[in-house]
Parts: structure tokens; sequence; C-alpha cells
């Protein structure tokens, strides 16, 4: 069997929501480098939730990078870091499913040859969950008082999708925000044409891709576009930047935090 | 009319011309990827209405899965019982090795029957071995009969995919290319098109020598070539010419008529979106005493061509299982840009990423083709028979590397990766030093320009600015933004936020 791509839809343990559940933030290297916002958005929420989160500092990059392009023995050594990183956590989470897809899908294949690296491989992917997967499924969370009055459009990340099978759980706790509009991005599911070093190997394939998402996302007119993979999102805004576009780009995390912020100024009784 | 089809206008394999090359020219072509765009989209949801219509999709396609595993891990078993039968309903069997080897074996029945006409019917494998070249060196003329191919052979054209061969021309481009052919203005309505197609080709099924088919599956249970199609060409092809020769890949077996009935059910959904096509012949060996047409010599030619050195690899092997429907090619988001032609071989899309490299076994220019992916899986959630391509293109890659066919600054490139990534503080020194040297190429928080090799991202949009400080920067202040905050307390995170910045 070669396929390590999730046919069926994983099956979580739904626990009750337990209050200091012990979350290690795996923030990925573009978010730590890029996007550090993104990372202090889902500590935040976490947070809130009622998690005790922590960061481990020996992390660095899932090895995706290196694997996609063949350079699996460079991978590996990557990966090694990384599942020492995490061998501590009860529940790692992270706001980008095509890093967990790595992890979940590719890990145990670059450690089939050794056994107990495998074995640690798979404890790792076992507790290993996407930023909206590990909200909707291990915290069960469905009552998320937020407001977002702005219209928004979701763009889904391939990898999430048809790595991790993660497809509605976005959707759902989108939809628990009062007030915000959600508009429908015609062609959801292509690929925005970001893939990794794809997109500076194959330059002119990319362009045409991203190009054509970049169309569709402002053809909705919507002011936001959120998605969960900030790979596609800084691919996607670097396009709408270029064409001159005024569209804000968020990671689902940083919408949710705004949103709670939004409602809970609303609602705080004292404030001036 | 037929003096003027071309005979010699298919393209040799174009694999060596360069990927990029081609690419350029391809998404340059306006009328190419609106033409390319319309009809996968129109396929595309064509199949998925046709999945929910049918219900239990993933089910269906778990057993077209298990059947196809099951006969590629038996093909020789298969293979043997199929031929048997041939032979026993008194067929011919061929087995070639090599394209080379199958086109003499073509070539030798043309001569036994002093052929002078072959018409054809659609076949990719046929395709694969340029047998429309070799006849035409001969002097034999092959006329294609398929809509698509014939409108391709009257361009001089190769098809770019796998079942809608001229996905790539707009009714105008054809309607321009019958008005040069005939020498009457023809307006672009498919109606009058095809008309014209058919009253030419009425002729051809009648005259051939011989007809020649593809195979869409053999059944080995008893010898049977199943040949679908939506023009019935096929089925004039293989009742009409006095010698009929099908050729097939090796791989192109399933074991019994239970097995095609799940076959058919698949692969029509996948392709076209249909229940059924509008025709499936089952060919059993040549006609009997009683039967009113068919050949009195019926050939099969088996292809090997690569394919068995796929046998037993644990990466590839899946690759035998693929059942030529185009649904990875209707659902590429490369493929919907590009078209078949860049992929410069008989096979295109994801399919054909994969496929040339290993037919070709050709690392390094065929195997260019697997960095022709996003690697966003949209082939393997199509496929019918859940290959998974988008683990194989990066097989594909990993075998390149081992090979040391890719660039030494990349692999340098990733040696450093290796180095720096797997180290957190060698991370952290070369992060850091990044933030300093983005400083010039910064304008307006954004980076517009990028030094090779990664001017390719800004050439279609912009980077941005690394901040000064990272995520792992930031950590100890938003921790103890979060202990002051108290555990899972529920206050609001954004006065927490502007109490701490």
């Amino acid at each position: 069997m070669t396929c390590f791509m999730a046919d069926v839809r994983p099956i979580y343990l739904k626990e009750k929501r337990v209050n200091s559940l012990k979350v290690s933030l795996f923030i990925t290297c573009l978010a730590d480098q890029l996007f550090p916002e993104v990372g202090e958005s889902v500590a935040r929420l976490l947070h809130r939730f009622g998690c005790e989160v922590d960061f481990p500092e020996r992390q660095t990059c899932c090895g995706q990078p290196a694997f996609n392009s063949g350079y699996q023995d460079e991978a590996r050594e990557v990966a090694r870091n990384m599942i020492r990183a995490f061998e501590q956590s009860e529940y790692v989470v992270s706001p980008s499913g095509s890093c967990v897809g790595m992890i979940h899908h590719y890990y145990p294949y670059l450690f089939r040859d050794e056994p107990q690296w495998r074995e640690r491989a798979e404890a790792f992917a076992n507790k290993t969950y996407e930023f909206s997967q590990f909200i909707v499924h291990v915290l069960g969370t469905d009552n998320i008082r937020a407001t977002f009055p702005h219209s928004v459009t979701y763009h889904p990340s391939c990898h999430a999708a048809r790595l991790l099978g993660v497809r509605e759980e976005p959707m759902q706790l989108l939809k628990q925000i009062e007030g915000i509009e959600l508009i429908e991005l015609n062609k959801k599911e292509d690929c925005c044409g970001f893939g990794g070093t794809f997109s500076v190997k194959m330059p002119d394939m990319s362009e045409a891709m991203v190009a054509e998402k970049a169309h569709h996302v402002s053809e909705t007119n919507a002011e936001v576009l959120v998605g969960t993979d900030m790979g596609c999102l800084m691919n996607i805004q670097g396009r709408l930047q270029k064409e001159g576009r005024n569209i804000r780009v968020l990671h689902l995390a940083q919408l949710l935090e705004e949103g709670i912020r939004n409602r809970d100024r609303a609602t705080e009784p004292n404030r001036a | 009319m037929t003096e003027q089809l071309s005979q010699t206008g298919h393209e040799e394999e174009a694999i060596g011309s360069g990927l990029k090359k081609r690419a350029k020219k391809a998404l340059s072509d306006d009328f190419l990827r609106k033409a390319v765009a319309f009809t996968t989209d129109r396929l595309k949801n064509g199949k998925l209405n046709a999945m929910a219509e049918l219900g239990e999709w993933e089910r269906w396609r778990e057993r077209g899965r298990a059947i196809r595993e099951h006969t590629i891990r038996h093909l020789d078993y298969y293979l043997n019982q199929f031929a048997e039968n041939v032979v026993q309903a008194g067929g011919h069997v061929h087995f070639c090795r090599t394209a080379d080897e199958a086109v003499r074996t073509f070539l030798g029945i043309c001569d036994k029957h002093q052929a002078k006409l072959v018409a054809k019917g659609k076949s990719m494998v046929s395709e694969e071995i340029h047998l429309n070249r070799h006849l035409a060196e001969r002097g034999i003329k092959a006329v294609e009969t398929d809509l698509g191919e014939y409108i391709l052979q009257l361009a001089g054209e190769t098809p770019s995919h796998l079942i809608i061969p001229a996905i790539h021309k707009n009714k105008r481009q054809i309607a321009d290319l019958f008005s040069e052919h005939s020498g009457k203005p023809f307006e672009p309505e498919t109606k009058m098109l095809a008309a014209y197609a058919r009253e030419q080709l009425r002729n051809i099924f009648l005259e051939a020598d011989i007809g020649m088919t593809g195979c869409n599956f053999g059944i080995a249970e008893s010898g049977t070539v199943t040949v679908v199609s939506n023009e019935g060409n096929g089925r004039m092809v293989s009742t009409i010419p006095k010698v009929q020769v099908v050729v097939m890949g090796m791989e192109r077996l399933v074991p019994t008529f239970e097995d095609v009935e799940v076959m058919l059910n698949l692969l029509a959904r996948s392709a076209t979106g249909q229940k059924l096509t509008v025709y499936t012949s089952f060919l059993t060996g040549p006609r009997r005493p009683h039967d009113l047409d068919g050949p009195e010599e019926f050939h099969v030619i088996i292809l090997d061509n690569g394919r068995s050195a796929q046998l037993g690899d644990p990466l590839f092997q899946e690759v035998l299982h693929c059942i030529r429907c185009a649904a990875c090619l209707n659902a590429c988001p490369v493929y919907r840009h590009i078209g078949g032609h860049t992929y410069g071989s008989v096979y295109s899309g994801p399919i054909g990423a994969v496929l040339t490299p290993l037919l070709h076994q050709d690392m390094k220019e065929a195997g260019e083709l697997a960095y022709a992916s996003s690697l966003c899986g949209a082939c393997y959630e199509a496929c019918p028979v859940k290959i998974p391509l988008h683990d194989m293109l990066v097989h594909l890659r990993h075998r390149r590397v081992k090979m040391k066919l890719t660039p030494l600054p990349e692999r340098i490139a990733f040696r450093t990766y290796r180095t720096a990534f797997g180290n957190v503080k060698l991370y952290k020194m070369a992060t850091k030093s990044a933030y300093y040297l983005q400083k010039s190429l910064v304008k307006e928080g954004v980076i517009r320009r990028m030094p090779k090799p990664a001017d390719g991202w800004t050439q279609s949009r912009y980077f941005p600015m690394k901040p000064k400080l990272s995520f792992r920067e930031r950590w100890a202040k938003l921790q103890q933004e979060l202990r002051q905050d108290g555990s899972g307390s529920g206050a609001p995170a954004g006065e927490r936020r502007e109490r701490h910045e």
C-alpha cells in the first residue's frame, strides 16, 4: 500500500471539554517567521477554550519542503527533530492542515525502516491535530460567542481536505459567528497554485492557478478571505496585493479571535 | 478526401523539448485554455452528478480498486487465461514486449492481407506505439474514425486528452479545419460538423481492409474484448472489415463479466458522467458460422512496453490499475491550464506525469513531469480506482534525487535546510539573518521582487515581509499574558491583547 491519504473521515473520540487540556502549539515555520500573529490567535483561543498551552521551543519545520521535492533523507532528519520536540506533549495543534498532513501521512512512511522511530512518529501523528479539527472534534466547541459583521469567503485548503479529511469543520465554526455573511467561493476546491516549491519551480503554472483563484475571490466582493493554511493564504494574498485588491486575508483563528473580541467588547458592561 | 489526411502529422514524442517551455506556450494560448477549462468543467460536474445519482460511490470505488489490485497481482494468471480463451474462440494473440515489436506484428498482419486501408477506432495504445506513422511509412493509409481523433488527424496533431482527444480545439477552429479540408464553408455547429465527418467515414468503414480497435477491458474468463464508445465507430470497425486487430496494454484485464460490470459503472461515470456509454461492445473471437457480421480474422496484440517493469514495485505497481477514464485530468488544476500537449507525450495529466517516466524508464527528461503538480491531491480524489497519484509524483521526485538528476544548487539548498532546520539554534540564526537580508527588498511592507531563484514567486505575486519578532520571540510575553489571565477563565481576548501590547 502506498496511499497515505485519508480514505474516510477519521473517527474522533469526542471528548467533553475538560479544563486544562494540555496542548502544545506547533506553529509551523511559515507562521513562526512570517505570520506570528496567527500563532498568537491560536494560543489565545485555545487558552480561552480552557486549554493549557505550551510551546516546545525545539520545534522548527515539519520537513515537507524537502519531502515534497524528493529529498527524503533531508526531510527525515528534520522530522526526527520534530518528533523529539513534541515527545512529551499530550496534544499538538497547528494552524496548518498541510503540515499536520505531512506528519499524519508521511512520517510513518519516512521511518518505515526504523521500527522504533516509526512508533514514535505514529504516536506523534496520533496526537496531532489541525486547528479547526481540534476545536470541533476534541474540544467539541459548538457555541462560539463571536461577532464579525463582514462578508467573508472561505478557501478550503487541499491538504486539510484531502490529506486529513477536514472539510466541514472550518465552516462549522464560521457558521457560529453572529453577523457574518458567508459567500461561497466559486471553484473553491481548486488548488490555489501554491504547492510549496512548485510555486517557484513552475512559476508559470502556479501563476495561472493563483490568478484564477484570486479572480474568484475578487468576484465574491467579500471583504475578507479566510482559510486554514498560511501557505495558501500567503499565495492568494500576494496575488491580490499585486493586483492592487483590497481584501483582508485572515487565518480562521485570527477571524475567530477578532470575532470574540468584538463580541466581548459589545457585552462588557463597564467598558468606556 | 482521405488523400489529404495527414499520415505523418502525428508528432513524435516532445518530451525532450522542456516542460517549462511547453507550459509557457500553452499558457499563452487563450483558445486552448478556454476550451480545456470549459470541457473539463463539464466532465467534472457530470461525474459529480453521476456519482451522487448512483450513490455509495466510495463503496463502488473501493470495489473497483480491489478488482484492479487483484487482477494486477495475478496478472500472469489472467493474461494466460485471457489469451487461451481468445485462441479458444478462434482468435490470435500476439504478446509484444516493445512498441517496435507491436508495430512489426501489426505490419505483419497488414502484409498478410495486403492491406491498404486501416480504419481505426480510438486507441491510446496505438498512439503510444505511433502506429499511424509506421503504417504511413509502409504506404498503408490509417484513418481515425473517432470524431475527435479524425479532427486531429486532419490537423496533423496528437490527442491532448485520454477520452476527448481534441479537447484543446473549439468549434470555430474545427469548422475552419473542415472548411479548409472540404473546400466548403462550415459554420461552427456540432451537428453539421459531425454529419460531414460521418459521411466521410462511411466509405472508410466499407473499404477498410483492417479494422483496428483498442480495448477497455479484456475479460479473462471468456477472452472477450470490451470496447466502449459514444459514436458507434468502434462497432463499425469491429464488424465490417474482414480482419480485426485489437491493440491493448497488458494490464487492461479483469477476471470476469461480473467484474467488468463494476468497472463499466465506474468508467462511464468517471469519464463523462454517463451511466453507460452509448455503445458497449463485447467482442469474442472472429465471426462464428451463424453470425451475421464480424471479422473473419481476429487478432489481439498485447503490449508490455515498460508496464511489466512496474510489477512488484511497491511504490508504482498501482499505476497499472488505471482504467484510462481521464477523471484525474479533468480534476487537475494544472492540466486545466496547460492542456495535454504540454506533457510532451501520449499520456497527459496526472496519470501521464506518473506513467510517462515509468513507461519510458526515463527519469531525466520524462521525469521532469513529476513537477507538473502542486500535489493538491485532486487526482487521487477523482480516481475511480484510488490510485495515489499525488504520492507517486513525490516518489518520482525522490527517485530523481537518488539518481542525482536534480540541479546542484537545489541539492545544496536542501542539504543546508537539513542542517539549519534540523537544529533549532541554527534555525534561529538562519531566520534571524533572513530578517536583515530582506531589508533591501522590502518596500511598504511587502517584497515586490525577489532575487533568483525565488524570482518565480514575485513574477506573479508579492511576498510578505518577515516581521522583526518571530512567534517564538513573542512567546514569553504571550505566555505571561495567558498566565496572568488564568487558565481558561474566558476573559475577553481583545482586552488582554491591548493590555500587553
